[in-house]
């Protein structure tokens, strides 16, 4: 068995820039310089999944995906 | 209008002899019929035609279609096929030639490409002449699926696949969020392939002449050949056949100084001289267009006016390419324009950091590839207009760009 790794995925047509993300996962997104998520795209590790769950749904514009390979 | 001298470069394929478009009694005499009822050959011989989409990214013809035609087997849904002709690239006139010229060809690579992937529905998405494409139809009793046109907004994104998709679902012409891609989730739903009509062509032929037919032209890692919109000042715009690894100097005229732009907007700059001796490649096709600058134009002020259309044309949906596009347009403005420049070199190339691979398409990702190749090929002018002075002499506009309310 191959262990499953989570990676966070914006989709870029709904994201309005809220910002919620960058304050619940700061070790993982930052702001560009117009508030946009800047994804340091390495696999969010397994004591960090479940915040990263309740960013993606915390997400006004539902934004924020994770998703699993 | 555009001419074609497809016998130049080798024995015309796609392109109809003497520029004449052939009717479907013309088209059967010309080909030969096409022969239906065998999709795992058919899907074979195109794997061994290696055959790759014309559209601009090279995809793996074959694998496209395997894909699509797993994702209808696993979720029980007959897959669509949406031909795409709608050649948003203003510099591009490849597909529209080749509608014209031999729209049979292309109706017969969808029907096969409909076959291929066991699909249940099949459209044609054109910006313009969809009328005479419909007479085409008309003409054909025997098609196994009945094709309808669609004709999508006349904007640079509305051929990309997923608004294309989106359109064709009865939905705006703008990209969307790819997760499902489109060949798992499409037009209503359902796995779809789409393929640019050129790629249907060349497929129409592999299925009545084989892989090794295809391959007879090109080189072994890139076989067969593709068309291409040669752009040279003082003459009229060309759409020319050319076999994969032909250097690009028997193209076009490429003199020791100028430069060409090399796959379209989202394509690259190359100084002309570099240029002659490169081999057509999939690498930097794009989407076919071959444009030569001479020394006398300003390269920076071309592309100043390309990146205000690109910017223009940003679906304006995705925050990167909504913020950075006219930002790096506007600051690409000031470099066109002799004086200081000040931070903008630095600010050019944050922005281009910023918008690469933050959209749901690549529009921003093209625009980068642009700009990027622009300031490496352009060194020599943009020191002169640092310096308060442009080596340029002549100024009339060279690639065309669509007024702005288009």
């Amino acid at each position: 068995m191959t262990q499953e790794t989570t990676a966070i995925d914006i989709d870029w047509t709904a994201c309005q820039a809220h910002g919620l993300c960058a304050e619940l996962l700061p070790e993982h997104i930052a702001l560009d310089e117009w508030g946009y998520p800047l994804v340091d795209g390495t696999p969010i590790p397994t004591r960090t999944v479940k915040r990263a769950r309740r960013a993606a749904a915390d997400c006004p514009v539902l934004a924020l995906k994770l998703t699993t390979r | 209008m555009t001419t074609t001298y497809a016998d130049v470069l080798m024995p015309p394929r796609l392109l109809a002899p003497g520029g004449a478009p052939a009717d479907f009694s013309t088209h059967e005499q010309r080909y030969g019929p096409v022969s239906y009822g065998d999709p795992a050959q058919l899907l074979e011989t195109v794997a061994q035609s290696g055959l790759t989409g014309r559209g601009g990214a090279a995809f793996a013809t074959y694998r496209k279609l395997v894909s699509v035609a797993d994702a209808g087997r696993r979720t029980g849904r007959a897959p669509v096929v949406v031909a795409n002709g709608a050649e948003g690239e203003p510099a591009s006139r490849k597909d529209k030639t080749l509608l014209h010229l031999s729209p049979h060809l292309v109706l017969d690579g969808l029907q096969l490409a409909a076959e291929a992937v066991g699909a249940g529905e099949a459209y044609l998405a054109v910006e313009a002449g969809g009328s005479y494409l419909e007479a085409a139809l008309a003409e054909r009793r025997r098609d196994p699926l009945s094709v309808k046109v669609v004709r999508v907004p006349r904007r640079f994104l509305s051929g990309q696949s997923s608004a294309l998709t989106s359109y064709v679902s009865g939905g705006p012409a703008l990209p969307q969020y790819q997760r499902p891609p489109v060949r798992e989730r499409g037009v209503h739903r359902a796995p779809t392939l789409v393929q640019n009509v050129e790629t249907l062509a060349h497929l129409a032929l592999i299925a009545r002449y084989g892989a090794d037919w295809f391959r007879a032209a090109g080189t072994p890692s890139e076989p067969g050949s593709a068309l291409c919109t040669v752009h040279v000042p003082g003459r009229e715009v060309r759409v020319v056949e050319a076999p994969f690894g032909m250097r690009l100097g028997r193209l076009l005229p490429l003199g020791p100084t100028g430069a060409v732009l090399i796959g379209g907007y989202h394509g690259t700059w190359i100084p002309a001289a570099e240029a002659a001796q490169l081999p057509l490649t999939t690498a930097y096709l794009g989407a076919g267009v071959l444009a030569s600058l001479p020394a006398d134009h300003c390269g920076l002020a071309e592309t100043a006016r390309v990146l205000r259309y690109l910017a223009l044309q940003s679906a304006g949906q995705c925050g990167p390419c909504l913020n950075g596009l006219p930002r790096i347009a506007t600051a690409f403005q000031t470099l066109a324009t002799p004086g200081p420049q000040g931070t903008t070199r630095t600010d050019i190339a944050r922005w281009s950091g910023l918008v690469e691979g933050r959209g749901a398409c690549h529009h921003p990702d093209g625009t980068t590839r642009l700009v990027r190749s622009a300031l490496t090929t352009f060194t020599t002018e943009l020191d002169a207009h640092a310096a308060g002075f442009c080596t340029a002499t002549v100024r009339t506009p060279l690639l065309p760009v669509p007024d702005d309310r288009s």
